[in-house]
């Protein structure tokens, strides 16, 4: 069963000027993730937004957990959980204040509020700090409440947009703790995210996006089959190269690609650790000793660079152009 | 009544940001007691105003009323500082009535006024004010006051949605709020201004609210060229009106305003 579906969703922004999404279509199967992936202004958040009933598309369908979001967003607001790019938290207040008040939003009443929010302070590991206000708090604890906070009434569909932007390696291994966590409790989850790291090791399936539409979809694996098959990458003496390409280019079949400076030999290979045996063998026969060899799979930003034709880091200048001028 | 609890939850949470952090609360009543003072003792001297009791009584009204009035600045900073923080997504996101957010902010920052005008009245005794008119009187001023400061909240809920920075709005708002308040009779008699500037500020709604505040605190206003018109002689039922006027625009001009905006 799909718990969001999004079809043709088109948003233009400045009057037509900018297309912010352009015929994006996706769903999403029950207690399972999808990771949306995409650079900065690729529609990301834009996507997230109509289907938490922030924004009103200016054409297209969506509906999650069943309901339609444009004809009834109260009722989606009651089903959904959403956790931002920015912790949207009250400072000033404690961590406890905090999840009490948006308990009681959620009409849960003072006494179960309060219930709750100890428990969710418990399962985030932020007990300690709960009666400081959240000032204090490290860039990882604002984004573990923020979390917190959006899985008071435990939503049937949770929207994270971004959820490690911004966090050091530390935030972020502790934040990918925490949403593991929650995948195996079967929640169902919409996660966007521009890190490729991140979509896949999180998400069952990726959708990438970029100017607004969808242009691939699948596993992790299978987006990196379709930019194509393993390579057989070995390093090897000066003196052994011609040697070792020889041998190579017998197993793959292909001809293989010589990088001198790096004394790197590679080519493509479909039978995969079959042939990676096999070089080793042809090559220990020989008395070549390889300095490295590996089989390589392509990495998702080899697939996003074949899929966009530029790389997914292209956009640190826009990141740049945003931190200096606010929120475009 | 879900709207109603929805939007006393957003209030409580304004006044437990208040016991939070107290800093907040002790400056903005710190400032107000100091025009107090300021203006008894620095200005209060030069400017002779014949009135019985001396300045104090006439400074009093006006101060009241400027310091409500800057509840139009701290609403719409308040809001402004909330979308920043992403707040308002979240709280848009919540099932709750779009209008509780909006009506519970413009209510958290009249209670703070009640604090501030307690705190303002009690210095203003100290320093010689005393109102003549018996208790009832005063207690409906400070009503009004309560009033004209939630009204001009909901400017400062439109003014806040509509800034796209939040270190404009509260520029912003001063640069409306100053003209208004001493382009009025609050800290010196209209009459020696120059006749075209008389029209505007006994017009001003600052003005009226004043001098409605000086009726009810038993005290004879003086109006320089309005002195027969309508506002001039019936301050408080003018200023009724001008709170009725500014409600009935912005109270939907503003909760549209918030349905509909983004975050920034």
């Amino acid at each position: 069963m799909k718990s969001v579906i999004a079809e043709d969703l088109v948003k233009t922004y400045r009057k037509g000027s900018v297309k912010a999404l352009d015929g994006l279509s996706l769903d999403v199967t029950e207690g399972t993730v999808l990771s949306v992936l995409g650079p900065n202004g690729a529609g990301k958040t834009t996507t997230v937004r109509i289907l938490a009933t922030l924004l009103a598309p200016d054409s297209g369908r969506a509906t999650v957990a069943g309901i339609d979001v444009i004809k009834n967003p109260e009722k989606v607001r009651e089903v959904i959980g959403l956790s931002g790019q920015y912790a949207a938290v009250d400072e000033t207040l404690t961590g406890w204040d905090n999840l009490v008040m948006f308990g009681q939003l959620y009409h849960l009443g003072k006494t179960k509020s309060v219930a709750r929010a100890n428990e969710l302070l418990e399962k985030f590991s932020l007990t300690d700090s709960a009666r400081r206000p959240i000032k204090t708090y490290s860039g990882g604890m604002r984004r573990r409440l923020d979390l917190a906070a959006s899985l008071i009434v435990r939503p049937k569909v949770l929207f994270l947009d971004e959820p490690t932007t911004g966090l050091d390696p530390r935030g972020r291994q502790e934040m990918w703790g925490v949403i593991e966590e929650l995948v195996k409790d079967g929640v169902t989850l919409l996660l966007t995210t521009q890190y490729l790291e991140e979509a896949d090791q999180l998400a069952d399936e990726i959708v990438v996006i970029d100017y607004g539409k969808v242009i691939a979809r699948g596993t992790s694996d299978a987006l990196k089959k379709q930019v194509g098959g393993e390579r057989l990458e070995v390093i090897v003496e000066q003196s052994q190269i011609s040697a070792v390409v020889e041998i190579v280019q017998r197993v793959s079949g292909a001809s293989a690609s010589i990088d001198e400076g790096l004394r790197k030999i590679t080519a493509p290979v479909s039978s995969g650790s079959t042939a990676l045996v096999e070089v080793l063998r042809a090559m220990d026969t020989s008395g070549i000793h390889p300095l490295d060899i590996a089989l390589k799979r392509p990495s998702l930003d080899d697939v996003f660079m074949s899929l966009t034709g530029h790389a997914a880091e292209d956009q640190v200048v826009e990141v740049a152009k945003k931190a200096r001028g606010g929120r475009p | 009544m879900n709207g109603i609890t929805d939007a006393l939850i957003i209030t409580k949470r304004q006044l437990l940001q208040l016991a939070r952090v107290p800093e907040v609360l002790i400056f903005s009543t710190i400032q107000p007691i100091m025009f107090v003072l300021l203006f008894r003792f620095v200005f209060g001297g030069s400017i002779s105003t014949g009135a019985p009791g001396g300045y104090v009584q006439l400074l009093m009204p006006g101060i009241f009323v400027q310091t409500v009035a800057f509840t139009l600045a701290a609403t719409a900073s308040g809001l402004a500082e909330d979308m920043k923080k992403g707040l308002i997504d979240r709280f848009r996101s919540l099932p709750i009535a779009r209008s509780a957010l909006v009506f519970g902010r413009t209510l958290g920052d009249s209670t703070l006024n009640i604090v501030v005008l307690f705190a303002m009245g009690l210095t203003g005794f100290i320093v010689g004010w005393r109102p003549s008119s018996g208790i009832l009187k005063i207690s409906l001023s400070f009503v009004l006051l309560l009033f004209f400061g939630y009204a001009l909240s909901w400017v400062g809920i439109y003014a806040g949605l509509s800034a796209r920075d939040a270190r404009v709005v509260q520029n912003v708002s001063f640069l409306i709020t100053f003209p208004l308040t001493f382009l009025s009779n609050a800290f010196a008699p209209t009459t020696g201004m120059p006749k075209p500037l008389q029209y505007v500020a006994e017009w001003n709604p600052v003005s009226t609210m004043v001098a409605a505040c000086r009726e009810l605190f038993g005290l004879k206003n003086q109006f320089g060229v309005t002195a027969n018109s309508f506002p001039s002689s019936h301050p408080v039922t003018m200023s009724l009106i001008y709170m009725v006027i500014i409600m009935v625009i912005f109270v939907p001009l503003s909760v549209r305003k918030y349905s509909t905006t983004a975050n920034r």
